[in-house]
């Protein structure tokens, strides 16, 4: 007797489950640029916000457990759909020309692992204070932290890969999620490209927006001393 | 004109397979690219020889029975075409084509370009159908269908079942397939008892006969000969899971064949 | 032999209701116990098969597609007629009945068509039901059209591809059997004979076309719904693989083969480009509604382009000849025209063989009146069509056209009950010759294998097996069966080992097809068809000798399937050809040069030829015996045709 199906057994539940742990990502990255944006504000700005971010430890580590499972949700998924797909081709062809596909629905396996080490990058430098000796990290001061980051060429290029990595993958991905959960209509398809431009290049943009900021001398580092006991 | 034919050769299954070297000579415009290959077999088996064997029969692109890979493309470089459909004009004096059979984990491979596509076949009988008894039918104009709808369903319906989706996608996946049925039956009255089931029963055999899943490419989209829309894969993956989430009644892994 | 055609007496009304009524039946917990064959699935098929399966009767399935979707019903473009009268345009079974047996040029079984009328009506009804998307109007309810000349508008259509989405409906039906188990599918698998046991047919022997396997499958009927020979001619719309070898093995057993001559020639086909075309296109009839059928005038106009031959030098011969209905003549004159235009030197087109066979088919004046946009709406499918296979824009140059063998109305005999000679042999759809006489009316093929598939064979199945009740075991060890098998073996070993291998078996189809093409196509003559007698006796000589089959027969063999499929065509030929030697009348779509009226048309000869010409093979495919079953008209009082 075979067992009943649930909803994850299927390919469909699969990219289900890539769209909606899909869509919990891009809040994410939403929000988080949408907070990192203070630093257009100045130091203090920034740095009030960091301090008010971990002034509520259940909401963050609510929220970090939440992108914690969408993010392995994403990534374990990804991989059955990936060893799926192999399997469904063992003998590729010799030549084979693509019609209507297009670079970043091509390179989402690749795009993704580049975010998948770009994340790790990140947390280690921003969250865990790895500035790999070429400055002294001060965890009351989140807004030097960046610049200082951002004016290392070895630290500033991962940022610029990982940005662009996430720029092509969200252009795939959100049209994506739209097929994959049957979001169509034929009156309102044509938005759903439209809002993946707008989506992956606001947040590219937007990202990238603070390395080129640092890299042009707007933002710079501050003298400023700052201490918040949530910081601590 | 002049053609170099790089074609797939392989015994069976198990066979590792080739490419063959052919030379195609005196090809007239006006041919048709499966009559080039009956010369070119007529030439073979009167050569002694074993000529190529490939799937075709009604030659008029409708029984979806014939397909190949022409340059890295399924059914070749003219869009909404069938193989059979597709002529020598096509293509330039000189040219070298690499002729290569649909390939899939789904549709193992009989003998060179000929390949099993009864995956389809176990699919529809999932689920691909109306319960309806032979007699017991009302008259046909009780259920009035608005004309959208079933001109819409009627897009579906086209689907000739040949498989050039599947070779076409990256990821060999069926969905587009599975989709236009799922989608013809899910769109009309008639098919509406039966939907939720019906689409769980065929996605779960789909899954069963090791096709890939849908990683939306459109590649299908472009290679169908009948330009069947990927909307109709959007269709299948809200019927799906609206199904999954709602329905009681479970449907059984099925095990592939 | 007594041809008992088991008709039903009284009003023709009340025929298959009281035939039905006084039929023996099957209960439910008997019907398992019944073994049921059914080789073909097509319309017919397909739909036995499933309604068989569905009222519980063990059935095998056969088909030689590697799925029982793709056999060649799918092709059919046009439509299907039923006679529901939603246009409220004075349609009714009677007047459909009527249609049909005068279309037929009164050569088919009265009884039998208005039984077909009759049950046209629910077969929309079954494919509604089963999903078929047929066109509709905006109010939701069904679209219909006239199609083929018909005064009332009775043909249902879903776009161009009515056939495949019946087809469609069938096999869904099907699968939903095979699902439930009480279909066992067989695809990839062709019948090569038949096995009769003690005067009955118990079961056939099959070769697995990828494994080579040669079996024998017994059971208390079979069905044979294994489409017509139109590849006899080797060019044709048919399928590629659409063949003889089902219905003319049961002929060898013992199956009377009925008006093998009447073959239906389609005038708006594809021309051939090539000596190596291999089948020709049809385009829908609907074309004739508004293009201008014409050749030049002169015969040295014949390789110019034909938009700089001015007006007086174009010969628009069918409008000249039959004033009153122009192009639009019925499907037999037009070709027979289009014949006679080429003969005469005035064929269009590339030569193939050193003859232009081509007409024009002229869209000009009909885009001058209704504008591009016009036609391109009504036929912009079919020029794309045309285009693709061509290379030519019909908007910018006359389309080409000839007629190409389309359907054969000949096939196996069968009484009412649609069962041939042979106690426990059935035959559907195109294989059996019973509905249509000498010609068939457009968009009535499918409706034919419809209503045989879905309504007729499940119930006159059951009468058989409810009046024979008991069947002896026949198992695969009886001496019959081990025979037929043997046969099957021997006729694949003979063709692999011909004597003189020289050429592969394409080569003779082709010199087959060219035979009856010239001889025994849209016009035909008693010298001609003696000539074609002799040629093809001797071209089946040669074929035994000189075929040349690669490879063996323990493998996927296309080239084996081919050789097979020609050695029977070869003496189907012979049997067409001398079926038209001997109707000395024309009629429908036998056309005897000989018998004509002083008009060119064709002239039937009631008091003589009023009969159906049922063929026995005596051993020898050269001495056939013919049979005659009488054929009278109660209701339906046969006229001359006149289109002048």
């Amino acid at each position: 007797m075979q067992k009943a199906l649930t909803l994850y057994q299927t390919s469909i539940g699969k990219k289900a489950v890539m769209a909606a742990s899909g869509v919990i990502l891009l809040g994410f990255t939403l929000g988080h640029l949408s907070g990192n944006l203070k630093a257009y504000q100045g130091p203090q700005a920034l740095n009030e916000y960091a301090a008010w971010l971990r002034s509520m430890p259940s909401l963050l580590w609510g929220t970090r457990a939440a992108l914690v499972f969408a993010f392995g949700a994403h990534v374990f998924s990804a991989f059955q759909l990936w060893s799926q797909n192999r399997g469904a081709r063992p003998v590729g062809y010799r030549r084979k020309k693509s019609l209507a596909t297009d670079y970043a629905a091509r390179t989402m396996y690749w795009s993704g692992p580049i975010l998948l080490l770009y994340v790790l990058f990140h947390l280690a430098h921003l969250t865990f204070g790895q500035t790999f000796g070429f400055y002294e990290f001060d965890k009351m001061n989140p807004y030097n932290n960046m610049v200082y980051g951002f004016q290392i060429p070895a630290v500033l290029v991962p940022y610029l890969l990982g940005n662009i990595a996430l720029g092509v993958h969200l252009f795939h991905g959100i049209w994506s999620m739209f097929q994959s959960i049957g979001i169509n209509h034929p009156k309102y398809n044509i938005f759903r490209r439209d809002l993946a431009i707008g989506l992956a290049t606001l947040l590219t943009l937007g990202n990238l927006s603070f390395p080129i900021a640092v890299m042009l001398g707007y933002l710079e580092p501050t003298t400023q001393t700052f201490y918040f006991p949530e910081l601590e | 004109m002049y053609l170099i034919l790089h074609i797939w050769r392989q015994q069976g299954p198990r066979d590792k397979g080739h490419f063959e070297r052919h030379e195609a000579r005196d090809v007239s415009e006006h041919m048709s690219f499966l009559e080039m290959l009956d010369v070119i077999n007529e030439q073979l088996i009167e050569a002694g020889k074993d000529p190529i064997a490939f799937d075709h029969d009604c030659r008029e692109g409708i029984c979806g029975m014939c397909g190949m890979v022409v340059n890295g493309e399924a059914h070749g470089p003219q869009r909404q075409t069938t193989t059979c459909q597709l002529h020598m004009r096509q293509f330039q004096n000189g040219d070298e084509l690499w002729i290569e059979p649909w390939r899939a984990s789904g549709f193992p491979i009989i003998k060179d370009l000929s390949v099993d596509r009864s995956a389809f076949d176990r699919i529809i009988q999932a689920g691909g159908y109306v319960s309806i008894r032979t007699g017991s039918a009302p008259d046909a104009n009780e259920i009035p269908i608005p004309k959208g709808v079933s001109d819409h369903a009627m897009d579906a319906a086209a689907c000739i079942g040949c498989g050039a989706c599947v070779a076409a996608c990256p990821n060999a996946s069926a969905s587009l397939f599975v989709a236009a049925k799922v989608s013809h039956l899910g769109l009309l009255p008639q098919g509406q008892a039966e939907r939720p089931d019906r689409v769980r029963k065929m996605v779960a055999q789909m899954d069963a006969e090791q096709f890939g899943a849908c990683t939306n490419h459109a590649e299908c989209e472009a290679a169908c000969p009948k330009g069947i829309s990927i909307s109709f894969i959007a269709r299948m993956n809200r019927d799906h899971l609206k199904s999954m989430i709602a329905s009681s009644d479970d449907v059984e892994a099925r095990p592939a064949k | 032999m007594n041809l008992d055609a088991r008709e039903p007496s009284g009003p023709i009304e009340d025929r298959w209701t009281q035939h039905k009524a006084s039929s023996k039946l099957v209960a439910p917990a008997n019907r398992r116990k019944y073994k049921v064959i059914v080789v073909g699935t097509g319309l017919a098929g397909g739909a036995a098969a499933a309604t068989l399966g569905e009222l519980g009767y063990k059935v095998q399935c056969f088909c030689f597609q590697d799925s029982p979707r793709r056999a060649h019903s799918i092709a059919a473009q046009g439509g299907i007629n039923a006679a529901k009268n939603y246009q409220n345009d004075g349609d009714s079974v009677y007047r459909l009945f009527y249609d049909t047996v005068k279309g037929g040029d009164f050569r088919s079984r009265e009884s039998n068509v208005y039984r077909l009328s009759e049950l046209s009506v629910s077969i929309i009804d079954q494919a509604v039901a089963q999903g078929v998307p047929f066109a509709r109007e905006y109010g939701g309810l069904l679209a219909n059209r006239s199609f083929g000349g018909a005064q009332v508008s009775r043909t249902f259509y879903a776009r161009g591809q009515t056939g495949q989405q019946l087809l469609l409906g069938a096999y869904s039906a099907l699968a939903r059997q095979i699902e439930a188990g009480t279909v066992d599918m067989h695809p990839r698998t062709e019948m090569l004979d038949l096995i009769v046991v003690d005067g009955k047919a118990r079961g056939i022997v099959t070769r697995h076309l990828v494994t080579g396997k040669v079996e024998a499958h017994v059971a208390d009927v079979v069905i044979l719904c294994t489409g017509g020979y139109g590849n006899v001619f080797f060019l044709s719309t048919n399928a590629q693989g659409s063949n003889c070898t089902a219905a003319w093995r049961a002929h060898r057993r013992g199956a009377l083969f009925a008006n093998p001559c009447y073959t239906q020639i389609h005038p708006t086909c594809i021309p051939q480009s090539g000596s190596y075309q291999s089948k020709l296109t049809l385009m829908s009839e609907s074309l004739r509604n508004d293009g201008r059928v014409w050749v030049p005038r002169n015969e040295e106009d014949v390789g110019k382009d034909p938009t700089k031959i001015p007006e007086q030098d174009r010969y628009y011969y069918l409008e000249e000849r039959y004033p009153a209905f122009g192009n639009l003549v019925p499907r037999d004159v037009a070709s027979r025209n289009a014949l006679y235009v080429t003969n005469d030197g005035l064929g269009i087109g590339p030569e193939v063989d050193g003859e232009r066979r081509g007409v024009y088919l002229d869209f000009a004046d009909a885009i001058n009146r209704l504008g591009e946009q016009t036609i391109r709406e009504r036929y912009g499918n079919l020029f794309e069509m045309y285009e693709r296979i061509t290379g030519d824009s019909p908007y910018q140059t006359p389309m080409r056209i000839y007629p190409a063998t389309h359907y054969t109305m000949g096939g196996l005999w069968v009484d009412y009950n649609l069962m041939s000679t042979i106690d426990g042999l059935f035959v559907g759809g195109e294989a059996n010759f019973s509905d249509h006489g000498a010609n068939r009316l457009g968009a009535s093929a499918l409706m034919q294998g419809l209503a045989d598939g879905y309504f007729v064979l499940p119930f006159t199945i059951g009468n058989y097996l409810g009046t024979e009740r008991n069947f002896d075991g026949v198992s695969e060890d009886h001496p019959d069966v081990r025979a037929a098998v043997d046969d099957v073996n021997s006729r694949i070993s003979s063709l692999l080992s011909a004597p003189k291998a020289k050429h592969a078996p394409q080569w003779f189809h082709r010199k087959l097809g060219s035979i009856i093409w010239h001889q025994c196509g849209m016009s035909r003559n008693g010298e001609g068809l003696s000539q074609a007698i002799d040629d093809i006796r001797e071209l089946r000589e040669q074929f035994h000798r000189e075929v040349k089959v690669t490879g063996g027969e323990g493998e996927f063999n296309q080239t084996l399937e081919r050789a097979g499929r020609v050695a029977d065509f070869m003496e189907l030929g012979e049997l067409m050809c001398r079926d038209a030697l001997d109707r000395a009348e024309s009629c429908g779509g036998h056309f005897r040069e000989e018998h004509q009226t002083e008009d060119g048309e064709a002239a039937r000869r009631d008091d003589e030829f009023s009969y159906v010409a049922a063929w026995e093979f005596s051993g020898d495919p050269a001495q056939p015996t013919l049979h005659k079953e009488p054929l009278t008209f109660e209701y339906v009082k046969p006229v001359q045709r006149s289109y002048k």
